[in-house]
């Protein structure tokens, strides 16, 4: 069914389309349109499932690790600071192999806070043992939730469903969304691989010594690799039944003869494809290298992509304080032994608009081989240098997001 | 399945560790009792005397009970957690799960909104506590799960302290007590004295349908209280004292001596509550002076002189005025009102 939807409402739409049985919220902008419309959608009865107001995103997460190891399909979203309130939580979903499913309505982490989109918090669970997917546009949120829910089941992991804060959850436009029929062929009811029942009683949550730990590690490295098979075939499995899929690890875009190849995740994916377009137009031989599913990384598939690339930038929206680019190590990892140099671009942080023209700039820069290793998009050098210049002088320089904030406010009067 | 005779795993056979299980049947202790669901069973790795195996044995069976062991149980970390289940074992003999040390509350949350939305509403659901996980890291999920009334039964073992990694102050450990972080030495040796964390209180602040405390002194009480826990839905909170031999620097045989004496010194309560208001106490029959507990635990034996005389009157003279009003304030020793 075609609509003209919110991106909250249309994930909103796809997760009730997965018949969750219990969803649980806390709020947290940008994700509180998503958990409203599924509030409202069981308050209404068009979904039956259990609706639980958290007191946390500790208590969420911990509601849904509950409900999913009795069996029941869990789903709850959060962003940003939550994420990191509940973060002992997330892992310990990851450790107990509980297959919840949870959109991140992606925002930057604070201090200073701030509400808006980068990736700094996905990036903050890397590590912790879920599968994340990113979705490029309102379309992929809707198709990554229904695969997400069926990857999820099948292998027994925690996925997270990685969405750009306001720029998709909260931008209205034309979507397809499935029918229930179509979503019920795609994600087939659950069978739990364990599940605390009176009639079979287990213990889940063992405390594991050195004698074993390695092992339990070992397989659940196994165990979401897995998703880098198993991602592909549900994607086709989606072809088959919806006529299209977002069901793929990476995407290429005009590979065939790139040489310099643009590599991000996420929303921006649309700009930076319009501005290859353009250079391309002009005769640029350029290409665009999406990551869709970014945990498990698909290295194999991300080096077999980049290939015939002989330079590569990675536009992305968080980086490592301290060292820098964090999905530019993965990609420079995936490319072992090649020689092929690697931009690292950081754009967009806590909600940076990134231009068109900053990133034809910065294209132009890296066919012209004049691209630096590291750069920070549209810096505002004249800020950073006067609170570096004051940090210099002065002892008490005072806090520096409200020097750099005064600095700007200044600034702006003068011009 | 409640009548159903449960085998029996020996671990230590030869004593009278497991209730006399190795006598004829009219011969046993009711701890040995064949229809005893044995949640919690033998084996373990509990220190001699642990209040909480004692009480969890008997909160759990009670529970499975009065459900027809149709029961989840939700732990949270600490000593019974980790004694009960060193991998691969475990002696946990009901659906049992941990996950996080501050969280068993909304855990218990999620199990109970699972059960009811896969058609399995008729299974209970009990979580599980020491002090640590309930009054301090666990109180916020805590509070939320009983202000949403979720169908839960959570039942806190205090012992006083964080015994798990060794002894060190918590919310409800009482003043003048000696802890790993609160040591007794200084001007004012133990723990500061404080309002503490009442959490029967906190909980019946909630107005939740039932809040009631027990002592591993009074099995029976302790029984009947889950009994009637489990007869109604909605939040409960049930406040269970055991003592701990290693935290409190207690003989292993005066766990249940120590469990009375704070109910008979007015230190800790024993009632029930419904809806918020005490609906019930148990009188104290024989008072004590709060001395005769107090001697018996190296963790206030800074209070005494070696010879057992009260070195530090006004101290004690304090934690007497704690009990007094407490048998004040729930009419502990006043039958006028029966």
């Amino acid at each position: 069914m075609q609509a003209q939807l919110e991106g909250s409402q249309a994930v909103a739409r796809a997760v009730a389309l997965c018949r969750p049985d219990v969803v649980c919220a806390y709020p947290i902008s940008p994700q509180t349109h998503i958990i409203e419309a599924l509030g409202a959608l069981v308050k209404s009865g068009q979904l039956d499932a259990e609706f639980v107001n958290a007191d946390s995103e500790f208590s969420a997460l911990s509601v849904t690790i509950g409900a999913s190891a009795v069996g029941a399909r869990a789903y709850t979203a959060t962003a940003s600071q939550g994420l990191l309130f509940m973060m002992e939580a997330v892992y310990n979903a990851a450790g107990l192999g509980l297959p919840i499913v949870l959109t991140l309505a992606n925002r930057a982490i604070g201090a200073p806070i701030n509400i808006w989109n980068d990736h700094s918090d996905a990036m903050s669970v890397r590590d912790s043992g879920w599968v994340q997917l990113f979705a490029e546009t309102n379309q992929d949120a809707i198709d990554l939730h229904i695969l997400a829910v069926a990857l999820a089941e099948e292998l027994s992991v925690p996925v997270m469903v990685n969405v750009d804060g306001f720029i998709l959850t909260h931008s209205i436009e034309r979507v397809d969304l499935p029918s229930a029929d179509e979503v019920d062929s795609l994600v087939p009811p659950y069978l739990p691989r364990q599940s605390l029942d009176p009639l079979d009683p287990v213990s889940i949550g063992a405390m594991v010594g050195p004698e074993a730990f390695t092992e339990v590690r070992y397989l659940a490295q196994v165990r979401l690799q897995r998703a880098l098979d198993v991602i592909p075939r549900l994607g086709e499995h989606h072809l088959e039944v919806l006529g299209r899929s977002s069901g793929h690890l990476v995407q290429g875009y005009h590979l065939d003869d790139a040489e310099v190849v643009v590599v991000a995740m996420g929303s921006v994916l649309g700009t930076i494809k319009d501005v290859v377009d353009d250079l391309r137009a002009n005769g640029e031989k350029m290409g665009v290298l999406s990551i869709t599913c970014f945990r498990p990384f698909p290295a194999e598939a991300v080096r077999r992509a980049l290939e015939r690339a002989t330079r590569v930038v990675v536009i992305e929206k968080a980086f490592s304080i301290g060292y820098g680019g964090i999905l530019s190590t993965d990609i420079a990892l995936a490319l072992r032994g090649r020689s092929t140099p690697i931009h690292e671009v950081i754009a967009g942080l806590g909600g940076r608009p990134v231009w068109a023209d900053s990133l034809r700039e910065t294209f132009l820069a890296a066919l012209e081989g004049t691209l630096v290793e590291t750069t920070f998009l549209d810096l505002d050098h004249s800020l950073v240098d006067g609170e570096l210049a004051r940090v210099a002088q002065r002892r008490r320089s005072g806090p520096a997001a409200e020097n750099v904030l005064r600095d700007l406010e200044m600034s702006r009067r003068d011009s | 399945m409640s009548t159903e005779r449960t085998p029996v795993r020996f671990y230590q056979v030869g004593s009278f560790a497991v209730g006399n299980r190795l006598v004829e049947l009219e011969r046993r202790s009711a701890q040995s009792d064949p229809t005893r669901a044995n949640s919690l069973t033998s084996g373990h790795r509990a220190c001699a005397g642990c209040g909480e195996a004692l009480g969890a044995r008997y909160a759990l069976d009670a529970a499975m009970r009065a459900s027809d062991h149709q029961l989840v149980a939700v732990n949270a970390t600490g000593c019974l957690e980790v004694f009960s289940t060193p991998y691969p074992e475990t002696s946990w003999r009901l659906p049992w799960l941990h996950s996080l040390f501050g969280n068993a509350a909304a855990v218990a949350t999620g199990v109970a909104a699972g059960l009811r939305a896969t058609g399995r509403g008729h299974v209970r659901v009990v979580a599980q506590g020491g002090d640590g996980g309930t009054a301090d890291i666990g109180l916020g999920p805590l509070s939320g799960m009983f202000e949403r009334n979720d169908d839960v039964l959570y039942i806190c073992y205090d012992n006083e302290a964080y015994m798990n990694t060794g002894v060190q102050r918590s919310g409800t450990t009482p003043g003048a007590a000696r802890t790993a972080t609160t040591e007794a030495v200084g001007e004012h040796p133990g723990n500061r004295f404080g309002q503490g964390k009442d959490l029967p209180r906190l909980a019946m602040a909630h107005e939740i349908p039932y809040v009631a405390t027990a002592t591993v002194a009074d099995l029976f009480d302790l029984e009947s209280k889950v009994e009637r826990a489990m007869e109604i839905s909605g939040s409960r909170y049930l406040h269970i004292l055991v003592p701990c031999p290693l935290g409190w620097g207690s003989v292993s045989s005066d766990t249940i001596r120590l469990a009375r004496l704070a109910h008979q010194t007015g230190l800790f309560p024993v009632f029930e509550a419904r809806d918020g208001d005490v609906s019930a106490v148990t009188p104290i029959r024989h008072p004590e002076p709060v001395e005769s507990y107090l001697r018996l635990q190296k963790r206030f034996a800074h209070l005494f002189t070696r010879e057992g005389e009260v070195a530090d009157r006004a101290t004690v003279a304090r934690i007497q005025a704690q009990a007094s009003r407490n048998i004040t304030r729930y009419g502990l020793l006043g039958r006028d009102d029966d």
